[in-house]
């Protein structure tokens, strides 16, 4: 299966080749969205039960806000730390007989990746979930050598079938109905139609258990790099990351540097928070540590074990104090499910690898302030995030330092006049006053003849009615 | 220098640099976790482990409790869960799944506890670790048998390892998968799972650890529960003693 046999154009093609449209299309993806309302109903439906289950699992917890104290505590000594514990990290990596490489870029990943595929000969490659592939756009690079890849995660698979970026990291086709994925398996697959999402997963397991069996190589991402031990954690609930790992003669896997931690222990705190924010499980189904490749007296595994760590722009991240925890980060996808915004432009607006809050906060740094910055304006700034994040990241400040920081490096001159004009204005008593008389009398005319500046705004809004005293005159007069 | 070790050499450096100004301790609600990191990010006093092992889910102080939290999580996973006093009758209990379920070929491996079982039942058997491995032949097998390492009750998981439970795929690529679970070995949290795991292959850990908690599971289409996405549809726990 091939990119070549998707049904629509790669949306990611957008964002990868044309950067400074970015904004552009984010505000037209955007407002064709919310108009979309049966699309905002379903993905609304789909979160229903996640908020359930999140809320009874939490209640499990004895304390769950001090549990996410722990799980912070653990990021931020392991991130602030990096320097001490990634060389650890990769020397223990190496000595239980896995090899590392070193990526600077997406492109030098990609090389590596793609030059380990040749070295291995490989014919087919089965891929389980691995955002960090996504980022750096691997399986187009793959077909373009010639390589066929399949995404084993069912929700990746179906994106993949679509021709589709995943719409949310964690839940990648939340945004599909099951009639759809009916016709899309009909189409490629050539299997019966069904309304019934467990048959439609049984299509896709009976599909897939070949393509495990006959790969030569497997790709997976790393939830954590545990320093102590060498070894990787990858947390999944359909068994595919552990197939993936279990049947290749190869096993690649992928991740960015911050996904380090000091030690088992810590993982004793993050495995349960990343499921419990980020699905509402005790335990995702599956969280298993590797340490390098088969051993001798094991009876199967891969006989080699590659892992590319992957800067691309993270060290300017950590170079940024105020910003650093961003990089604590565990990918659960909580601030995504319970973001406004989120929900009402939907995962493909953001034209991001990582959507949603988070996205809005580190994708200005991987991909350019000056392109990106209009997602720092996607928020209400109602903290919804910042409360969800398990490792209690200040999303929603960060999204503020962002602006100001796109404030400082490029200074908009209008804004700037405003805020002089303003700082007149409201720093004179009097001039407040007779401004505020005025704007009192005329504001009716601003809906009848909208200033251009205020066009779009006004375009889907109502101005409320004016009081008829100011704020002050009422003051005075109080009984 | 190969690119590959320049690479690397940038990027260390990079870190180093990126680091040497310090990062306040995140906004905390405790005042233990405060305390922890007051000596910098290299120094905490207490184990974020430590600090979290009160406020985690409960895993139970004696071994009836572990095994009455484990029993309850397991089922909430919508995993099963069968008590046999000893081997003998857990391998009666096996037989008659067999038997009822008409499993026409199981893996095993072979394990002190996992033997007598085996050479118990009614259908052909194929034993993972005793030749070539053929993955072939074990996606054919409806079940597989292991062992495992621990359970945690906390989370309601079953730790088996490539080293001790039949290597890697006998736990995954079969529909169903049936665990021994000597009740001694369920451990109350997954903190002390993870000691146990560190106490028992210092020296050597397995290439595999994984902890399995449930039958495979998918919420993809349209965020609805299927069993059996990848892995087993069905886990089968037969606690033993
Ligand atoms: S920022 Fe926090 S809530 Fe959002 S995905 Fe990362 S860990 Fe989860």
């Amino acid at each position: 299966m091939t990119r070549a046999a998707a049904d629509t154009d790669p949306k990611t093609v957008f964002e990868a080749e044309e950067p400074h449209l970015a904004k552009r299309k984010f505000l037209h993806d955007a407002a064709e969205h919310v108009r979309d309302t049966a699309h905002r109903a379903f993905v609304r439906k789909a979160l229903g039960g996640y908020y359930t289950s999140r809320d009874t699992q939490q209640a499990r917890y004895r304390d769950w806000e001090q549990a996410r104290d722990a799980a912070s505590l653990a990021k931020w000594s392991a991130v602030n730390r990096l320097d001490e514990l990634l060389p650890r990290f990769v020397g223990n990596f190496e000595a239980n007989g896995g090899r590392v490489h070193w990526a600077r870029n997406a492109d030098e990943a990609r090389t590596i990746i793609l030059g380990l595929l040749r070295q291995a000969r490989a014919r087919a490659v089965i891929k389980s979930k691995c955002m960090t592939s996504e980022e750096i756009h691997l399986n187009a690079a793959m077909e373009r050598d010639g390589y066929g890849v399949v995404e084993s995660d069912l929700g990746e698979f179906i994106q993949q079938l679509r021709g589709e970026p995943p719409y949310h990291f964690v839940f990648p086709c939340m945004h599909v109905r099951r009639d759809e994925i009916s016709d899309l398996f009909g189409r490629h697959l050539g299997t019966p139609p069904t309304d019934s999402p467990e048959e439609l997963t049984m299509i896709a397991r009976r599909h897939m258990r070949r393509l495990y069996v006959d790969a030569d190589v497997g790709i997976t991402g790393a939830n954590f790099l545990v320093a102590e031990t060498g070894q990787i954690s990858i947390t999944e609930n359909e068994g595919n990351a552990r197939l993936t790992a279990a049947l290749p003669r190869v096993h690649i896997a992928l991740a960015g540097i911050e996904k380090v931690v000091a030690n088992l222990d810590d993982l004793a705190v993050l495995l349960p928070m990343l499921a419990t924010a980020g699905a509402g499980q005790p335990l995702t189904c599956y969280n298993t540590l590797y340490a390098g490749p088969r051993q001798a007296g094991e009876c199967d595994g891969p006989e080699e074990m590659h892992l590319v760590l992957l800067d691309n722009r993270r060290t300017e991240i950590l170079a940024d104090p105020e910003q650093r925890d961003s990089l604590h980060c565990i990918r659960c996808g909580a601030c995504l499910n319970v973001c406004p915004i989120f929900k009402n432009v939907g995962g493909f607006t953001y034209g991001t690898t990582y959507q949603g809050p988070i996205g809005s906060v580190i994708t200005p740094h991987l991909r350019g302030l000056a392109d990106w910055n209009h997602l720092s304006g996607a928020s209400s700034l109602c903290g919804a995030c910042t409360d969800a994040c398990p490792v209690r990241i200040d999303i929603h400040h960060h999204l503020l330092h962002n602006r100001r920081n796109a404030a400082r490096s490029s200074p908009s001159r209008l804004e700037r006049l405003g805020h002089r004009l303003f700082a007149l204005v409201a720093s004179r008593p009097w001039l407040f006053a007779a401004g505020g008389m005025v704007v009192r009398r005329t504001l009716w005319l601003a809906k009848k003849l909208p200033p251009p500046l205020l066009r779009a705004w006004l375009a889907t809004r109502d101005l409320p009615r004016p009081p008829a005293r100011s704020f002050r005159s009422q003051w005075r007069s109080r009984p | 220098m190969s690119q590959a070790s320049t690479a690397g050499a940038v990027i260390l450096a990079r870190i180093r640099e990126a680091l040497r100004v310090p990062a306040p301790p995140p906004q905390m609600r405790s005042h233990a976790t405060e305390q922890a990191a007051a000596a910098g990010p290299g120094g905490l006093t207490i184990l974020p482990a430590d600090v979290a092992r009160p406020w985690l889910p409960d895993g139970g102080d004696t071994p009836e409790e572990r095994v009455a939290i484990l029993t309850e999580n397991l089922r909430r996973l919508k995993a099963e869960v069968h008590r046999a006093a000893d081997l003998a009758a857990a391998a009666d209990l096996v037989a008659t799944f067999a038997a009822d379920r008409g499993w026409r070929r199981v893996a095993w491996h072979g394990h002190e506890t996992v033997e007598p079982l085996a050479i118990r039942l009614g259908c052909d058997t194929y034993r993972v670790d005793d030749r070539q491995f053929d993955k072939d032949a074990l996606e054919a097998c409806d079940a597989g048998i292991t062992a495992c390492e621990a359970a945690v009750a906390q989370t309601g998981s079953i730790l088996v390892s490539s080293g001790s439970c039949g290597g890697r795929a006998l736990s995954i690529l079969p529909h169903v998968h049936v665990v021994i679970l000597p009740a001694v070995a369920v451990a109350g949290t997954l903190a002390d799972a993870l000691d146990l795991v560190r106490a028992r292959h210092a020296s050597r850990l397995p290439s595999m650890l994984s902890f399995i908690t449930g039958p495979s599971r998918t919420g993809d289409i349209e965020r609805i529960l299927v069993l059996g996405a990848h892995g087993p549809r069905e886990l089968i726990v037969v606690l033993v003693g």
